[in-house]
């Protein structure tokens, strides 16, 4: 039996690769990767938080994030390739219509 | 009686708007008709509910009350004196307000007429509504509607005007939203069965602490709509910019909204609080009659000097309104109707001026009589009327809010009775720099008199003026036992406290109407 | 059957036709319409008149209750009249005076185009003037008041193209309405005090003892402010000369004859009150005195007609006020009657010279023109004889009896005021027709070809005037001469008790005659001299003295003081506050808050940089802080 330290201890590595690879990188396909990333660390978390107690809410909530983040992605990679269509360029830097 | 005839008075504006929208945009007959046809159709009801009034019943009459939102929030309608003559102004000046446009808005007629209609259902429901939520929410109603019509059937500076209209205003009633949420509140631990009645909220009892900033809240919402000074400067701007029909209903009715809130709402259920601001707020009032008689006298735009004189006149009418007395209170409400209907002929009058000239700067004019007879003619009896002319509506008005107001404080009605000197200076000073003197320039002498259609249309107006100033009876007759009444909250004659476990409010009503008679 | 609440319903009915179809009717049918609605009118006024003398004695006369008007709580006003001997006299004098006018209005004003309009104003005029005078009430008095001051206002600006007619008349309205802002308290002071409006409620306070002296004497002297107004005395009598920019049967009607008496009338009705008052009695007296010495010092210098008669009439009514403030109301009312038929007299008369001269107003254009005009020389000069008080004219005797009253009541100084004003009254009348008249013609050429006597409908009001102005008098005659000849004062005594009346005894009575006719011809001796026997004394008297004679010229420059002292600090004290105030402190408190919002936003909006590893990192220090927060 793995202690659940372990679980934690990689899902805070997982979620601390992300973070940084999304600061990092600069195209979006990777740091859209990165969140990716992250988000899985926290359903590691879920999993192991949820073990000890058998808690079937827990594992029901990892299974709805893996549902919604792959229709993120698809969404997401849908976003980021009109983009790359628009602007011939996948650069985060490059995006900043939004500035007010 | 079986009809729900308040109910229809605020929803048949409504459904002419919404016929209006299905049809067609260039058949401006057919939208005129219409629209005429409703206010018309309004204005019948209006006076059918005018002559079965019974003016000896202090109570609201035509009640109606039914389930509305959750919590006790009932949709509670009934109009006493006040609100009668207040509802019959308004849907008097609506036809000819709407006929006035005739010439004057050519763009988007459709779209005008709606936010008219709109308009009155929403300030027939303000007179009408028993119940604070169902009252917040026509006061929105008529804010939204006046703002589109000067936003985009008004002057140059429309814009600016409008949002400027919406802004005070808005800042204004969201202060009395927040206090009508925590009256709610009060009124529920009190054990009223109905919540945010308005009736109840009369004989409420509220500490004092909490009625000053409450009181606070709904004065300041009320006192820009007058407006008092100093929150009156967006209605220069508003009446310069809106268009004719817009001013004539902004002057004559919406700003008796502010007066009605202060009768209706903010005296009679903070009586406390009111009576610790009133010398403030009386102060406030007499500044404002002579402060906007002064302004009034070196406005250059004709639009601005009778939007000073309106500050000046609401004034007058709020003074009294805080003199409190019967004769105060009668003169005050007669004031209002007296001053809408001179002001607004006042504005009709610069509006027929203004479509011929295209100017309403004084220096423009000159010898105006010489060529318009007939509207020189008008426009002196609108000025008459205003500057209280024995004989005609403002001086049963003025009189008995001087005579009230010198009964409560006889200082008082000294530092006001300038008002009479002023008024006459700034009316018979515009009257003399367009009308009289040479006849200007080519432009001054191309005018044309007034057509058959505009006589029609200011022509009801001077009738019931003189009507006003010759028989004013007619309608005092029916504002007496409410005002009396009115007068009895504030001096908290009636104020009874709610007992925690109240029965029935109709027994508890019945049991108040009792005490009343 | 009384039928004297029906004496204004003709005329008001008229007004009513003329102002709604005037335009539409013809000349000849307004003509009828006006002319004839006044003289049913005076028809009924005599009618009641005689029927109220035959029914002498049998006070108190009713008050009729026509229609009630406002009630609201404690407060009632009706419209309701009271026909009482005064009220017969002053109704007989507007409608008998008007009449006259009427008809000399339809030759004065042939040729105008607003000629409709012209009698609807008038028209309605004599039926204001008829509710002021016919009232039982204060409030319905007010009306009659202010509609009085309305027509003024409409008619002295009849000729509004012509800037100064306009502004005379704004002028007239505004000095009034200060004057109502005083009268309006002055009711409100009462109503208070007594609990109505009706003139014998407050009659009844007074005899009764309900009203406090302090009170009546505030109230008596706020309506005198009213009365100043209208009646034209100091400090408010600046109105009255520019009001001659009206046509000049305008001017006879209702700045001479009837509405400029309206305060006399007042204060007359409210004799009681004044009398208790005293003090308010007294400052009446002085203010009539010195206005009538004022008033007829500017006199002496002006050259324009119209205006000498102006001047010469704001005089005569600070002796219908010096009569009543020294409790001699019914002499006070006496010189108002002789006043309306010999100043309406000279007025019409002065207008018959206009008429001939084609408008010419100035006397130093004048001259010799007894020959070219007889029968307007005769008219004026029985109004000049009159107003300046020779005996057996009507002026004598009422001024006379003003005089005496004064003097008997012990008070010389305005006794001497008022001789001073009547050496004065001769001198600058007779000024008037020495030049005017007498001496050699300086009309221009063009002019002088022109000239010619009136119309018959012009001159029969004028003979018909003569007569009243030179025997009017008979009817006060003093009671040296006679027990019961006083026929005035007997009539008007159930209103004005003969007790408030001070008597001299008869050898002071002589004496008194004595001095007023010397007075008299003391002025006319020294207008002889001065325009007759050597014409070039008052060129001399002029360059001895030239400061006096600027200041008088100039009407001791009260116009410009209350220029300078009222009007512009006013108007430019409002023009600064609404420009530094309005505009810049309110209006820009309130557009600075908007400004204030929208920096706020931009200065939000620069947080907002659009770039995702931002926000990013605004998420992460969030996150962190949040859970440090928890968990520490």
């Amino acid at each position: 039996m793995i202690p659940a330290g372990w679980f934690f201890a990689v899902a805070a590595i997982l979620f601390g690769l992300g973070v940084t690879a999304f600061f990092v990188r600069r195209d979006l396909p990777t740091q859209f990767l990165a969140v990716e990333i992250m988000l899985n660390a926290a359903n590691l978390a879920f999993l192991a938080l949820a073990k000890p107690a058998s808690a079937a809410a827990a594992q029901t909530i990892v299974l709805f994030i893996i549902t919604v983040a792959a229709a993120e992605a698809a969404v997401g990679l849908a976003v980021i390739l009109v983009v790359f269509r628009r602007r011939k360029s996948v650069r985060s830097e490059d995006l900043r219509i939004l500035k007010g | 009686m079986s009809l729900p005839l308040l109910t229809i008075l605020w929803a048949l504006p409504l459904a002419g708007a919404v016929l209006l929208i299905f049809l067609p945009k260039e058949r401006r007959d057919i939208l005129y008709g219409t629209a005429l046809t409703f206010t018309g159709l309004v204005l019948a009801l209006a006076i059918w509910l005018f002559i079965r009034f019974d003016g000896a019943t202090a109570g609201p009459q035509f009640v109606e009350r039914t389930a509305w939102l959750g919590g006790g929030v009932q949709y509670h309608v009934g109009i006493d004196g006040i609100s009668l003559v207040l509802i019959l102004l308004t849907a008097f000046l609506m036809p000819l307000a709407v006929l006035s446009s005739r010439n004057a808005v050519s763009s988007r007629l459709k779209e005008y007429l709606f936010f008219f209609l709109l308009l009155e259902a929403g300030i027939i429901g303000v007179f009408a509504a028993l119940n604070l939520i169902l009252f917040y929410v026509f006061w929105e109603v008529v804010l939204i509607p006046m703002a589109f019509l000067i936003g985009v059937w008004g002057g140059p500076r429309r814009v600016y005007a409008a949002t400027k209209f919406v802004l005070v205003t808005m800042f204004g009633s969201l202060l009395m939203l927040a206090a009508i949420l925590v009256l709610g509140r009060l009124s529920a631990e009190a054990g009223g069965a109905a919540a945010f009645d308005i009736l109840e909220l009369h004989r409420l009892a509220i500490p004092a602490g909490t009625q000053t900033w409450l009181f606070l809240a709904f004065a300041v919402a009320f006192a820009v709509k007058v407006p008092m000074i100093p929150l009156h400067t967006w209605l220069p701007d508003a009446h310069v910019e809106a268009p004719t029909a817009g001013s004539v209903l902004l002057a004559a009715v919406l700003l008796k909204m502010g007066a009605y809130g202060f009768l209706r709402l903010a005296l009679p259920i903070f009586p406390d609080a009111a009576a610790r601001f009133l010398p403030a707020l009386a102060a406030l009032a007499i500044a404002g009659i002579l402060y906007g008689g002064c302004m009034a006298l070196v406005q250059k735009d004709i639009k601005a000097m009778v939007a000073y004189s309106s500050v000046s006149h609401m004034g007058l009418i709020m003074l009294a309104l805080f003199s409190s007395n019967i004769e105060s209170v009668q003169g005050a409400v007669f004031q209002m109707l007296a001053h809408g209907l001179s002001t607004g002929l006042l504005f009709l009058l610069v509006g027929i001026l203004y479509e011929r000239a295209h100017t309403r700067s004084l220096a423009d004019f000159g010898g105006v009589a010489r060529v318009m007879p007939v509207f020189a003619a008008f426009f002196l009896v609108a000025s008459l009327a205003s500057l209280g002319l024995p004989g005609l509506s403002g001086f049963v008005g003025e009189f008995l809010c001087l005579y009230g107001i010198f009964g409560a404080h006889s200082i008082w009605a000294v530092l006001a009775v300038p008002t009479v000197i002023l008024s006459a200076a700034y009316l018979l000073g515009a009257l003399r720099r367009v009308m009289h003197g040479p006849v200007a320039d080519d432009r001054v002498r191309g005018l044309r008199d007034m057509t058959w259609r505009e006589i029609a249309v200011t022509a009801p107006i001077v009738v019931l003026i003189l009507w006003l100033g010759l028989f004013p009876r007619t309608f005092l007759a029916k504002t007496e036992a409410s005002v009396s009444a009115a007068i009895r909250l504030i001096e908290k004659r009636d104020r009874i406290f709610v007992r925690t476990s109240a029965p029935a409010t109709e027994a508890a009503r019945g049991e108040f109407e009792e005490r009343r008679r | 059957m009384d039928a004297s609440w029906l004496i204004p319903l003709a005329p008001g009915l008229s007004a009513f036709l003329l102002i709604i179809f005037g335009r539409s009717l013809s000349r000849r049918l307004v003509t009828w319409l006006a002319c004839g609605s006044v003289a049913v009118a005076f028809s009924f006024s005599l009618l009641s008149a005689l029927r109220l003398r035959a029914a002498a004695g049998s006070v108190p006369y009713p008050a009729r209750i026509l229609l009630s008007w406002i009630r609201a709580g404690d407060f009632r006003a009706d419209i309701s009249f009271r026909f009482d001997p005064l009220a017969a006299v002053m109704v007989l004098v507007v409608t008998g005076v008007g009449l006259l006018i009427h008809v000399y209005s339809t030759g004065y004003m042939a040729r105008e185009k607003g000629y409709a309009r012209y009698f609807a104003a008038l028209n309605l005029f004599t039926f204001s003037m008829l509710i002021l005078v016919l009232a039982s009430n204060f409030i319905l008095m007010f009306v009659g008041w202010e509609g009085v001051g309305l027509c003024s206002y409409l008619l002295i600006g009849f000729w509004f193209e012509k800037p100064a007619a306009a502004k005379a008349g704004m002028k007239a309205f505004l000095v009034n309405r200060i004057g109502d802002a005083g009268f309006l308290l002055g009711i409100l002071v009462l109503l208070f005090a007594v609990g109505s409006a009706e003139f014998s409620a407050v009659d009844q306070a007074v005899s009764g003892g309900a009203i406090a002296k302090s009170t009546a004497t505030l109230a008596a002297l706020l309506l005198f402010a009213g009365a100043t107004g209208k009646s034209a005395q100091i400090p408010l009598h600046v109105w009255l000369p520019d009001a001659m920019e009206g046509p000049t049967p305008v001017s006879a009607l209702i700045h001479a004859a009837t509405m400029v008496t309206a305060g006399v009338y007042m204060v007359a009705r409210m004799n009681a009150l004044y009398a208790f008052s005293g003090t308010a009695a007294g400052v009446v007296a002085a203010v009539g005195a010195f206005t009538a010495v004022f008033a007829a010092t500017i006199a002496l210098v002006q050259n324009d007609i119209k205006r000498i008669l102006a001047y010469s009439t704001i005089s005569q009514l600070g002796y219908m006020f010096l009569g009543c403030g020294v409790g001699a109301y019914a002499a006070g009312i006496f010189h108002l009657v002789t006043h309306a038929f010999f100043k309406s007299l000279l007025f019409l008369a002065a207008g018959s010279v206009m008429h001939a001269l084609s408008g010419e107003l100035d006397i130093r254009r004048m001259g010799g023109l007894r020959h070219r005009l007889p029968l307007t020389y005769t008219a004026f000069l029985i109004g000049t004889l009159a107003i300046a008080g020779i005996p057996l004219f009507s002026g004598f005797f009422s001024k006379d009896a003003i005089l005496s009253a004064a003097y008997a009541g012990g008070h010389r100084l305005l006794w001497a005021a008022g001789l001073l004003g009547a050496v004065l009254t001769a001198f600058y009348m007779f000024r008037l027709v020495f030049l005017a008249f007498h001496g050699g013609e300086r009309t221009t050429p063009e002019v002088r070809d022109r000239i010619h006597e009136s119309p018959s409908s012009m001159t029969v009001p004028l003979l018909i005037l003569s007569g009243l102005a030179a025997m009017a008098g008979w009817i006060g005659i003093p009671a040296v001469l006679g027990e019961k000849a006083d026929l005035l004062r007997r009539f008007l005594a159930p209103v004005i008790p003969v007790i408030r009346t001070p008597h001299a005894g008869s050898s002071s009575e002589w004496f008194l005659i004595l001095t007023a006719t010397s007075a008299a011809g003391l002025g006319l001796g020294l207008a002889w001299l001065f325009y007759q026997r050597w014409p070039g004394l008052p060129a001399r008297f002029a360059a001895w003295c030239p400061g006096l004679h600027k200041i008088l010229l100039k009407s001791y420059g009260v116009d410009e003081i209350y220029q300078a002292v009222l009007v512009r600090p006013l108007v430019g004290a409002s023009e600064l506050t609404y420009r530094r105030f309005d505009l810049g402190l309110i209006d820009g408190a309130v557009n600075g808050a908007g400004a204030a919002t929208r920096f706020a936003g931009r200065l939000a909006a620069s947080l907002q940089t659009g770039r995702i590893k931002d926000y990013a990192l605004g998420f992460l220090l969030g996150t962190t802080i949040f859970l440090a927060w928890i968990l520490l």
